[in-house]
């Protein structure tokens, strides 16, 4: 079982999650660089995802799709801003079409860096995303679609929070 | 000055038993396990009755009765946008964006895990 934390900031709209994996930074790296990996554990259960296009390269453009249980696909894509193998990668993503083209009304991009270093004999793996607007975040959870999902106590106390 | 004490200790009590009901209210609407996904949901995307109902197998008068539950408790409003009525969560931004990034974090939680099923079977 991987080790996992996260670190939410609600302020700047951050969430940092920490995984500690058992395998090198070489085989985490091959998770990202692989579109075959990439879609094995990129969309949830019931949501596979499937990469079109995978230009693993700055500059360089990934295009995805997620299958709904109904056979709907939700485009998105990723630019690649800095890759530095095998150990850092900034990713800008969005929503758009099959072509990968930026949807007008859909929310602004948003950024995703992905750090991968050696901690004795396990990697680990450091995913930091910025959220520019709420908005944004809440179609990514949309999209996501975490389907039957629990209602966490973090959220009841959301909900119960005056703020 | 004794008068105002008194008056300052009625008022207060008034606002404690106002506030143990919107409790009890809250905590009446969060003990069903439908009327809380049905918030989830809200938090997720604003939404209108007939939607929220095709999630549920149950009629659309009961889907219907548990917002109205929900609405006495607080916890969501009905807000006229265009043609349709959205049931929309109470809470501030601090509490969404809270929330949300909750329900981000499960997503990659979910990632680690089905990165990790990989990489346990070595290939």
């Amino acid at each position: 079982m991987a080790f996992i934390e996260s670190i939410k900031d609600l302020e700047a709209l951050t969430l940092t999650v920490y995984a500690e994996l058992a395998a090198t930074p070489e085989r985490v790296w091959r998770l990202w660089e692989d579109p075959r990996q990439l879609e094995r554990w990129w969309g949830p259960p019931g949501y596979p995802a499937t990469f079109s296009r995978h230009d693993f390269a700055v500059p360089g453009r990934s295009i995805y799709y997620m299958t709904s249980p109904e056979g709907e696909r939700h485009y998105g894509w990723w630019n690649y801003r800095s890759i530095a193998a095998p150990h850092a990668l900034e990713i800008e993503d969005g929503f758009g079409d099959a072509e990968g083209n930026v949807a007008p009304d859909m929310p602004e991009p948003g950024v995703f860096t992905v750090a991968i270093e050696p901690i004795g004999d396990v990697t680990r793996m450091t995913i930091t995303s910025r959220f520019t607007r709420l908005e944004h975040l809440e179609e990514l959870v949309a999209m996501g679609q975490v389907e039957g999902m629990t209602l966490a106590m973090g959220q009841i106390d959301a909900i119960l929070a005056e703020d | 000055m004794c008068n105002q004490m008194v008056v300052d200790m009625a008022a207060g009590a008034d606002v404690d038993a106002e506030m143990a009901i919107r409790i009890d209210r809250i905590f009446q609407a969060l003990a069903d396990a439908t009327r809380r996904d049905i918030v989830r949901r809200v938090i997720e995307r604003e939404q209108n009755v007939t939607d929220l109902a095709e999630r549920y197998a149950m009629s659309f008068a009961a889907v219907q009765k548990h917002v109205a539950v929900l609405q006495r408790s607080g916890l969501v409003v009905k807000q006229r946008h265009g043609r349709e009525q959205l049931v929309r969560p109470v809470v501030g931004t601090i509490g969404r964006a809270r929330a949300l990034l909750a329900e981000y974090e499960a997503l990659w939680r979910g990632r680690i895990d089905r990165i990790d099923a990989i990489l346990t079977e070595g290939n």
